[in-house]
């Protein structure tokens, strides 16, 4: 373990430069802030849940069908992502795009099941101004929704410039920021399926 | 340990593994929730235990949280450090929040009843909010 600061040739590209690896470092803690964030969405959301005012209860609109589509369209985006940076790392630009690709679509896929859900929960007499309790769903799933959107906008401009100017130590540095930005999203989601959807249907069929 | 280098060349057995056991968590957390005869805190208890995991999978198997950027381990401890420090955050503002907020309600509802004290026992704390 000798201190060769850089260049031994298997440190992946995204870590030769100083300002990639303080970028990664930075966005850790960035997550950190958003880990924060959503903490707060989901007190909101779990001290609000029984406030369902003359509205439906929250479990009683849950679809495990639904509910199971978006999950694991967006458990399986997060294992493509995972894949790109692996191709990435093998200097592999063309698996890079490709596999970052199927997970934008996995990604549009979720948000198009996602809006659809909101959908029907509004023609089920659910929309956000309901009740505290719908207010509180609304909000929380709804910015994690609008989180998933703008990846899609920030990991296409990445790949654009990935395909512009290929990999270097700076958008590969890029490239790997998105890809933990990507992955956090599906750990938040995890806890929207457990603490909102799994937790609605036990409290409301239990 | 010298983490950024190797182990990127070869089949990403990592991320597999990773990816089934979530698929795996998942379902189990979703069979434990709709279709067993479990209580309501031990059904609680189960799939966050089972959320936990699978955020830890995340982190561990695609996030590589525990990767340097440096060949001391400096970068790998800053991550981690700061992740336990905001997952702490987030245990606190939660529990924090419910207990506090629906503790009061449920005391406060008492008080609209006619005197029957009764504290109903551990096992009933989630009860409180279904009104």
């Amino acid at each position: 373990m000798a201190h060769a600061e850089t260049h031994d040739p298997n440190t992946p590209l995204e870590y030769r430069s100083e300002i990639g690896r303080l970028n990664i470092l930075g966005f850790w803690i960035f997550l950190g802030a958003e880990i924060a964030l959503f903490a707060t969405l989901f007190a909101t959301y779990m001290v609000l849940t029984p406030r369902i005012a003359d509205g439906p209860a929250l479990g009683e609109l849950f679809e495990v069908k639904s509910l199971l589509i978006q999950t694991f369209l967006l458990l399986t985006s997060s294992f493509t992502c995972g894949l790109a940076v692996h191709e990435m790392r093998r200097h592999n630009v063309k698996g890079l795009i490709t596999w970052m690709v199927v997970t934008l679509g996995l990604g549009l896929g979720f948000l198009y099941f996602e809006i659809q859900e909101f959908l029907h929960f509004i023609h089920e007499g659910a929309n956000i101004g309901t009740s505290a309790a719908w207010s509180g769903f609304f909000v929380l799933v709804g910015t994690h929704g609008a989180h998933v959107t703008f990846g899609i906008f920030w990991v296409t401009m990445v790949l654009i410039q990935v395909a512009k100017r290929g990999l270097t130590p700076a958008t590969s540095a890029k490239v790997f920021i998105t890809s933990l930005y990507w992955h956090f999203l599906d750990v938040v989601w995890i806890f929207i399926f457990t603490a909102v959807y799994l937790m609605g249907m036990v409290m409301h069929h239990g | 340990m010298a983490k950024t280098t190797a182990e990127h060349h070869g089949f990403p057995w990592k991320h597999l593994i990773g990816f089934v056991l979530s698929i795996v968590l998942t379902l189990f957390a979703l069979w434990v929730a709709l279709y067993t005869d479990l209580s309501v805190t031990w059904i609680l208890i189960i799939i966050f235990g089972f959320a936990i995991l699978q955020a830890a999978l995340q982190l561990l198997m695609f996030m590589h949280v525990t990767e340097n950027s440096t060949s001391s381990n400096l970068t790998s401890r800053v991550q981690i450090g700061n992740i336990l420090f905001a997952a702490f955050v987030a245990i606190v503002i939660v529990i924090g929040s419910v207990w506090v907020l629906t503790a009061g309600h449920a005391k406060h509802d008492k008080h609209d009843e006619p005197k029957t004290e009764n504290h109903g026992g551990s096992h009933d704390s989630e009860e409180h909010g279904s009104h």
